[in-house]
């Protein structure tokens, strides 16, 4: 769930308060969101790739709210990874970030071939599955 | 015309409505960017070129598995708009290499997929209202539909759009399970097409799962490899993913006695190395965890997906996936996916292109419609809403979080969706109508509230026909397992309606609209 904005990064632009699908974030008096209905969180981490700031982060627990030191969290290099891994801007994308994709299809087949032969040779003399 | 929804098929549908010339507005609850489960995901498309033996080959392998209930037309036109419109995406989506020197159209990731449709949309003349949730249909004296009501969170406020035709791509429903961006999938447009008047197909085909970190759903790439252990660190004996049911009942039963763990020190070499490159929010959960993905075991749980990769949704009439109510439209999840996956998933590749061909079909046909007949503003109309917003007899507080559990008690509870019978099916039923009558004579909410109130009641209307129609269906078909009738009937090879709100009925549809899908099917 959203564990925390950090209203030193934030820049007001309420992005997050659109781009949240689920309504979690109401506009602030101070320009900076609030996080107003957290049961409604899904832990997407959608309000984290639209914050162009990098002033927010969704903790990885979807069950129950967690708390985090904002000091500590801001010294780790974690706030922005999810949107470096995406590499993303909010209008684009750098060159390159989807050069791998498509991969996804062929490493998921491997994948379950290779619980299909691990399961084949556990059970010899079976059907094929 | 308005467009209800916010996924891929609602943006498909308004692009396709907006590029005949119309008027085309699109309501979401959310933000079409994040909204629904394709947001969150990375959409595989059924991609076949147009070479008619080809061609002709995939659709007589998923007819092979579709146990009777497609219809190879059906499968061949998704197949063909399929191809020749995702590669129109290219002005937004950044396509990239397929690896062997060309583009690679089929797959996208959906951040960027959903990105570029919303801004194809706004390109091709579509007015999107995010953060404006539907609450009810209106419909004219004579049954038509006549547009919709809703509420604009973000500005407090009713709203009201008057329409010629409309279009619901309201997703699935999988009972807030926690499905990674399922949230928004509550059902809403099965419960406002219904009570319109429209029915339902399918929706005993509602018990799909997905395997993820038990604290947080996420895409399922990275576990297809995984062997599993209890707590005690024996090894389960559970069949491959591919095997379908056998693998989910397996993980299902050893879930239900204690905790399972997963270890993917199997996967693929490269899946641990180019991991990030493809899905970097799969290893977030892990990362902030400290859980080392490839390398240590954590605890799995199997997240309900219900009707979104289950195929029931509302029943289509005609090529542009219109419902029973005339003007009415309905597509991607919120129609029923049974026309080209039958009783089985179909899986993400035949299912985004049934959400992309269906949401365009939609679309130019309630464009077509629209502009025949024109808006009709001046036509009396009436709001059709019931349960959450003119309850039935007298306002008293409803406990929604006790209806809640008891709806996802009888959905998606691993032990009642794959080992249904008779007598838990019919306990099922009971409970759930119990649900029911109390939301539906006692349940009100104004303002904000209201949301969540037609959620409620959306997502407990669609328990109610899931459990009727996997009562009707009294053999196992696909996803749909009896325990009680193991084997598969050869003379039920029929969709089954269902339909009712204060009555659920169910009933074969009518031999006339089969006799032609089956024969081919045979």
């Amino acid at each position: 769930m959203i564990a925390h904005i950090f209203a030193d990064r934030c820049i007001g632009c309420e992005a997050c308060v659109a781009a949240c699908p689920t309504h979690v974030l109401d506009p602030g008096a101070d320009g900076v969101p609030v996080i107003a209905r957290l049961n409604q969180c899904q832990t997407c981490f959608m309000c984290e790739l639209y914050c162009e700031a990098d002033a927010i982060y969704v903790a990885s627990d979807q069950r129950h709210p967690e708390w985090i030191d904002p000091d500590t969290l801001a010294a780790s290099g974690e706030l922005g990874s999810l949107r470096r891994g995406y590499r993303w801007t909010r209008e684009n994308s750098q060159p390159g970030s989807l050069d791998q994709f498509w991969r996804l299809g062929p490493l998921l087949r491997e994948g379950a071939e290779i619980a299909a032969r691990r399961y084949r040779d556990r059970h010899p003399g079976q059907p094929d599955v | 015309m308005l467009v209800i929804g916010g996924g891929m098929a609602a943006c498909w549908a308004a692009i396709a409505a907006a590029r005949t010339g119309a008027a085309v507005v699109l309501v979401d609850k959310g933000f079409v960017g994040t909204s629904g489960v394709t947001a969150t995901g990375g959409p595989n498309h059924w991609w076949v070129p147009p070479d008619p033996v080809a061609r002709r080959e995939a659709i007589d392998r998923r007819m092979a598995t579709a146990f009777g209930l497609a219809d190879p037309e059906w499968m061949a036109r998704i197949i063909d708009v399929t191809w020749r419109l995702l590669p129109q995406l290219a002005d937004h989506y950044p396509f990239a290499t397929d690896g062997k020197g060309g583009t690679f159209y089929s797959g996208v990731r959906g951040p960027e997929y959903l990105r570029a449709l919303r801004a194809f949309a706004t390109a091709s003349g579509a007015r999107i209202l995010d953060h404006h949730p539907a609450l009810e249909l209106l419909v004219h004296r004579d049954g038509s539909v006549a547009g919709a009501a809703g509420y604009a969170r973000l500005h407090r406020r009713a709203w009201m759009a008057r329409a010629g035709a409309v279009i619901l791509a309201t997703g699935g429903c999988a009972f807030r399970s926690g499905l990674i961006g399922s949230h928004t999938n509550s059902g809403d447009g099965y419960l406002m097409a219904a009570e319109a008047g429209a029915i339902l197909s399918g929706m005993e085909f509602s018990t799909a799962y997905s395997l993820s970190p038990a604290w947080n759903s996420t895409r399922t790439l990275p576990y297809f490899a995984a062997r599993f252990f209890d707590a005690e660190g024996r090894e389960l004996d559970i069949p491959p993913p591919m095997t379908g049911t056998p693998h989910l009942q397996a993980l299902a039963a050893a879930m239900l006695a204690g905790p399972v763990h997963a270890d993917l020190a199997d996967a693929p070499q490269l899946l641990k190395t180019i991991l990030r490159d493809i899905q970097p929010a799969s290893l977030t959960p892990f990362e902030r965890r400290g859980v080392r993905l490839f390398e240590e075991r954590f605890e799995v749980k199997l997240f309900g997906e219900g009707t979104i990769r289950g195929t029931g949704g509302l029943r289509i009439v005609d090529e542009h996936c219109q419902t029973d109510v005339r003007g009415l439209f309905a597509a991607g999840d919120a129609a029923t996916r049974e026309l080209i996956a039958g009783a089985t998933s179909g899986g993400g590749a035949q299912n985004s292109a049934w959400a992309l061909t269906s949401g365009h079909n939609a679309g130019e046909g309630a464009a077509r419609l629209a502009r025949s007949i024109g808006r009709r503003a001046q036509d009396p109309a009436r709001g059709t809403g019931q349960a959450g917003l003119r309850p039935a007899s007298a306002v008293r507080a409803v406990d929604g979080q006790a209806v809640l559990r008891t709806v996802q008690a009888q959905t998606i509870a691993y032990d009642k969706a794959l080992w249904r019978s008779e007598a838990s099916l019919v306990a099922s039923r009971a409970c759930l109508d119990d649900a029911w009558r109390e939301l539906s004579h006692h349940h009100h909410a104004d303002g904000l509230d209201q949301v969540g109130a037609r959620e409620l009641a959306a997502m407990t209307a669609t328990a109610r026909w899931c459990i009727a129609a996997a009562l009707a269906r009294d053999e196992s078909r696909g996803m749909h397992i009896r325990t009680d009738r193991p084997d598969m009937s050869l003379d039920k090879a029929f969709r089954l309606l269902t339909g009712g709100l204060e009555t659920v009925w169910t009933r074969p549809e009518t031999p006339a609209a089969q006799s032609r899908d089956t024969s081919i099917a045979a």
